[in-house]
Formats: structure tokens, sequence, C-alpha cells
């Protein structure tokens, strides 16, 4: 504990405090009558209007980890790594019209996680049960890699302990996170996530500013790292992509806009909100997270500029690379400023890890525990065990972190990205048409999955001397349909989701032709076109005013198993 | 379910497609997916190289189409006299179980 930052850890524990008060108290903030169902814990009571929706949804999908390894990415790859921006910024054009149906479906029949969706649409419990793990084992180890980014920063302040020791501070920190999680739901990280926002905006404005004038100016801190990569043997590294990466680039970034909405916290989020018009405002309010993305990016050249050089982690022995960030404010910057900066970065962390946690914890209850464990469970039943499921996945992600590689949460990071877009036409076009059949949404699935991840498999990672899940960055070259290699000999690289994508999207529509063809029964269908269009502006008061009209409404009632006598 | 009026063809077609063309603006920031336009690194702007520039020109681009789309769909057709499923008020009321 020799070299323990002090006025950063003071600052630090001062707004660790704050939050935590925050987060406790955050169960009485907007509250209804009661805490103990789903809807209230879980989506803090769809009550969020557009500024709470964009501080919640910006904290939640601009993560702490991304914070933290996008710059690093930058310092070593160059323009590959800004595929951030475009993958963000053309992500809400992509989403803005599925997301409001979504949100209105899900709003009128009291759907609490995407896949109450895909039940209700399809009366197939087999494809809902399939999305809702899908999701949650894409969920994990992104929570997991929240923790990577917080121990990043914990690190660079001193606890850079070797052992079980060094990740005591993590360990503290997210077990106080799963309290204030437990009791207060989605209410307390969307109360934080005014904190975390305006640090970090103060943070990111004020060294934006202030660093490239101080190294120099931008043309400056280009060409030092237009001269680090030209020193570097990787042929794909530079501050401009080349002909083999810019498809990698493009296909990473439309992969990754496309698997947005599917990943369970981004829909949590966004049901949260209160009305149509709260969604469809923050399409374009959230882009400027998009900006502070950018120029945190823009920070890894910052840091080649100033000769910043990444911690060591005492606990693995390896240069750490995700300390680029943190380390470039220890450098540049006093140490109060630095120690904002890290809070920042490290409440940055809590939010979308309570949100996952939350996330996955719904799906869990709603999808796999009521469907398959007590489908007689009370709402008050589901509350609590949807409590208990979010302190069990932030342990689980701890866990992973301090007894296995880190390593290890980053390549399940990278299937998980393959896996989410597999749930994509099941969801997503789903909201549109029924035409596909709900077995061969099933099937399709399946090949993607077992596809995406078996290509995933096969990518070594030259630079780190990995054999397996080294990159998502396959050679078209090696591509090969049964034998048949279109693209023998070619270096240009293509992202692997979108490719396992493909392959799903062409057994889906051939299995649905032969359904459909043999007659087969696609399952019931509990929605309405209605409810796609449906807005907060329902005459609720009238529902409530006449209880008789009540007696065929409950959670369990709006979503058909399909086995009803509609079905 | 006793969905009462609740017709399946409503609301109608007509109705809430009124106001669709203006969702065209967001093809515009798809042009970020073709990296060949602005892979480059003239001319600059304070220094930095076209690509980086341009993508953060976009960001706004992009925030701005979303916004057109959102002010000239704000008052599309809206279904607003079905049945509300959600069951989160009633419990609030603490009527049930």
């Amino acid at each position: 504990m020799t070299d323990v930052k002090p006025v950063e850890l003071t600052i630090f524990i001062l707004l660790f405090g704050t939050v935590t008060v925050m987060g406790f108290m955050a169960s009485r903030w907007r509250a209804g009558n009661t805490m103990s169902t789903l809807d209230e814990w879980g989506l803090g009571g769809r009550r969020f209007g557009p500024w709470v929706t964009w501080f919640l949804c910006g904290g939640n999908l601009y993560t702490a980890y991304t914070f933290v390894a996008l710059p690093a990415l930058i310092f070593g790859a160059g323009a590959m790594g800004f595929f951030a921006v475009p993958f963000a910024l053309i992500a809400y054009p992509i989403v803005f019209l599925p997301l409001v149906r979504l949100w209105s479906v899900c709003r009128v029949r009291g759907y609490i996680t995407p896949a109450d969706f895909v039940l209700g649409r399809y009366g197939s419990r087999m494809l809902a049960t399939g999305v809702a793990i899908t999701a949650i084992v894409a969920t994990m180890p992104y929570i997991a890699l929240q923790l990577v980014g917080l121990e990043a920063v914990l690190r660079t302040m001193g606890f850079n302990q070797a052992g079980l020791l060094g990740h005591l501070p993590l360990f503290i920190a997210f077990t106080i996170l799963a309290l204030y999680t437990y009791q207060s739901g989605l209410r307390a990280p969307a109360l934080i996530s005014f904190v975390k926002d305006g640090l970090i905006y103060l943070v990111i404005l004020v060294a934006v500013v202030y660093l490239p004038f101080k190294l120099g100016g931008w043309e400056f801190v280009f060409s030092e790292a237009d001269a680090k990569f030209a020193q570097t043997p990787n042929p794909n590294d530079g501050v401009l992509l080349n002909g083999n990466n810019q498809l990698q680039f493009a296909t990473l970034a439309l992969g990754s806009a496309l698997a947005i909405l599917l990943y369970p916290h981004a829909a949590t989020g966004f049901f949260a909100a209160s009305d149509r018009n709260a969604i469809k405002r923050n399409m374009s309010a959230l882009q400027v997270y998009t900006f502070l993305l950018a120029i945190i990016g823009l920070f890894g050249y910052l840091a080649i500029a100033a000769h910043v050089r990444p911690l060591t982690n005492n606990a693995t022995g390896a240069a750490d690379s995700n300390t680029i960030l943190p380390q470039l404010f220890v450098q540049e910057f006093p140490s109060w400023f630095a120690g904002l900066a890290f809070s920042a970065i490290a409440i940055g962390a809590l939010v979308p890890a309570a949100v996952m946690s939350i996330a996955a914890a719904n799906l869990w209850t709603r999808n796999v525990y009521v469907e398959f464990v007590r489908p007689d469970a009370t709402p008050a039943q589901e509350a609590r065990q949807a409590k208990v499921a979010s302190l069990v996945v932030k342990l689980g992600a701890v866990a992973s972190i301090v007894l296995l590689e880190p390593q290890f949460a980053i390549e399940l990071q990278l299937v998980g990205g393959v896996l989410i877009l597999q749930i994509l036409p099941a969801m997503v076009v789903a909201l549109y048409t029924r035409w596909l059949h709900r077995w061969a949404l099933l099937g399709g699935w399946a090949v993607g999955l077992l596809y995406g991840v078996w290509l995933l498999y096969e990518l070594p990672n030259p630079v780190t001397g990995q054999r397996h899940f080294g990159s998502s960055a396959y050679p078209l070259g090696e591509l090969s349909l049964l034998g048949w290699q279109p693209f023998a000999g070619s270096p240009t690289t293509v992202y692997v989701g979108l490719i396992a994508l493909a392959v799903n999207g062409v057994v889906t529509v051939l299995g649905t032709v032969v359904l459909r063809a043999m007659g087969v029964s696609n399952g019931h269908d509990s929605t309405r076109p209605a409810d796609f269009h449906a807005d907060e502006r329902q005459p609720r008061s009238v529902l409530l005013g006449d209880p008789a009209s009540l007696t065929h409404i409950g959670p369990r009632a709006t979503v058909p198993t399909g086995r009803g006598p509609n079905g | 379910m006793t969905n009462g009026a609740y017709p399946d063809e409503y609301p109608p077609k007509e109705q809430y497609r009124r106001n669709a063309f203006w969702n065209l603006l967001l093809l515009i920031p798809l042009i970020a997916l073709f990296p060949p336009f602005y892979n480059r690194t003239d001319p600059r702007l304070f220094g930095m190289p076209f690509f980086y520039w341009f993508l953060l020109a976009l960001i706004a681009l992009s925030a701005a189409c979303t916004y057109v789309v959102y002010r000239m769909t704000k008052d599309e057709f809206v279904v607003t006299d079905g049945p509300d499923l959600l069951s989160v008020d009633s419990l609030d009321e603490g009527a049930r179980r």
C-alpha cells in the first residue's frame, strides 16, 4: 500500500459515499405504493420522463468499460478502434422505429422483458426461453467487464496488490452496489446516473480543451501517433484504415448497432420510459453521449503523444492497457482533477452493472423461474426472486474476475456480441410481421449460435499468442460454404456476428417456406396490431375506477402460454 | 380475452402511415457504413484528419435527422382507447392479491 494516492483516494471515497447514500434513498424516489412488483423494482414503475431516460440510458449504454477500453484500443490499433463512433451514431436511427413499436406492445401487454414479447407474439415457450437464455449469457460477461473498468481505476489509484488482496476494493465496491440495487431496483442506477454523467461531462470537456493545447495541437498529436504505428510490425494499425480492414470496420459498426437494442439492459432502460415521445427525443439526445465517446476515443491518441505507459497489473504480471486513460490523467493533471476523473469512471461502472444485473434478473424471473419453476408465483414473489437473482448475478461477475483471468470475461463478451445478434429475427422482425415461422426462428437461432461460436473458436490472436477466441475479424479468404470458397485468397476481414446472422437468416427463411408449405401451426399471437401503436395517453383512470374490469388483468394473464383457451 | 371494442384491423393503415416518408431521413447517417468515402487525411480541421472530424460532424447530422423525424411524427396516430393490460397501477392501489 506504499503508493496509494491520498488526494485521489479521498475524492473517490467522498463521491462513492455520496452515490451509496443516493442508491439507498432511491427506493423512495417517485415511488409507487409498493416496491414488491417487478414493474416497480425492475422498471422503476415505467414512469421515467425524457430527462431521466436520457441520463439512465446514457449512463447504461456508454459503460465504464467502454471509457477505458476504447482509448486503450485506439492507443494500440488506431483508426480501427474508432468503429465505436459509427456504431453509436447509426444505432439510434436504426432502432428508432422498431424501438417505439417494442415499447408500445410491452407497455400495453405488461411485458417486462424482450422474451415476454416473443412469448406473447408466438406463444412458443421454447423460443422465448431460448431468447431469454441467450440474453442472460450475453449480459453476464458484460457485467464482469464493468469490473475490469473499475479495477483499472482502482489499480491506478494505488490498490495494485497481487492476489486476492488486490481484488478486495473491487469486492467491497460491488457488494455495496449489490445491496442498494437489491433495495431500490432500477431507481438506484437512474438516480446515480445523474452524478456519474455530470462528472463525466465535466472531466472530459475540461480535458479535451486543455490537453491538446498542452501537448502541442491535434496536428502534432496525430503525427506522433502516425510515427508510433509506422514502427509496429502490425500492418492493420494506423491513423487511417487500410484496404483490408475497412469492411471489418463497417461490419463491426453495423453488427454492434443491430445488437444494441437486443441487449436486455438497453431494453430495460427504454422500457422504463413513460411514453413514446420520451424515447423518440432520446434517439437524438443520446447522441451527445456519442460525441463524448468519440472524444474519449481520441484520448488514446493524446496518450500516445504524452508517452503514457500502461500500468503493470500485479495480479496478472502483465501490462494492463486499460490503465491508459487513468494513467494519462495521473500524468497530465493535478491529483484532485485525476480524483474526479477516477470517480467518474468508477461510478460509471456501477450504473450499467446495476441495470444489466436487473435486466438479467428480470429475464431469469419472468422467463425461466415463473415459466418452469413456479408458474403460480404472485407479483411479490416475482419481485423477491428477481432481487435475489440480481445479487447472484453480481456475485458471479465478481467471482469470475477474482477467480478467473479478466481475459476470460473479454473473450466471453466477444462471444456474447455474436450470440445476442442471433435473437434479432425473433425479436425485431417479429415486431413487423409474423411471416417467419416459430420453429424456423428456433432453428435459425440455433444454427446461428453454433456457427458463430465455431467461427470465433477458430480465430487466433497472433499478437497475444492466443489460439482460440482471439478476435472477431474473420478473413473472408477462409470463408467456406460447404467447401466452396467464394473469396479465396482475399485478406479482407469481416465481423463474425454478421456472418452468423446471415446464416441464421437464410435458415429461418428457408425453414419458414418449408413449414408454411407443410401447414405447421405458427402458434398463438396474443398481440393486436393496435398494440404496436399504443401510447401513454391510455385512459388508465377509467380502468382503475372500475375494479371489475381488472379481474382478467395481471402479470400472468398478459403472457399467455399458448395453451390457454385461445391457444 | 374480453377485449370488447378492440378490432384486429385497428387503427386503419392510412391513419398511422401519414407521416411515414419522413422516416427516410433515418437512412442518411448510414453513410458512416461506407468508410471509403471518408477514410482520408485531407482536408484537415484544427489539425485533425478528415476521417475523425467527418465522423464527429456525422454525429451531429445523425442527431439532426432523428430530431426532424421526431418532430414530424410527434403527432402521429397513436392508440389511446384500447385496454391497458399493464398491471402496475392496479397493484399500486393495493387492490390485488
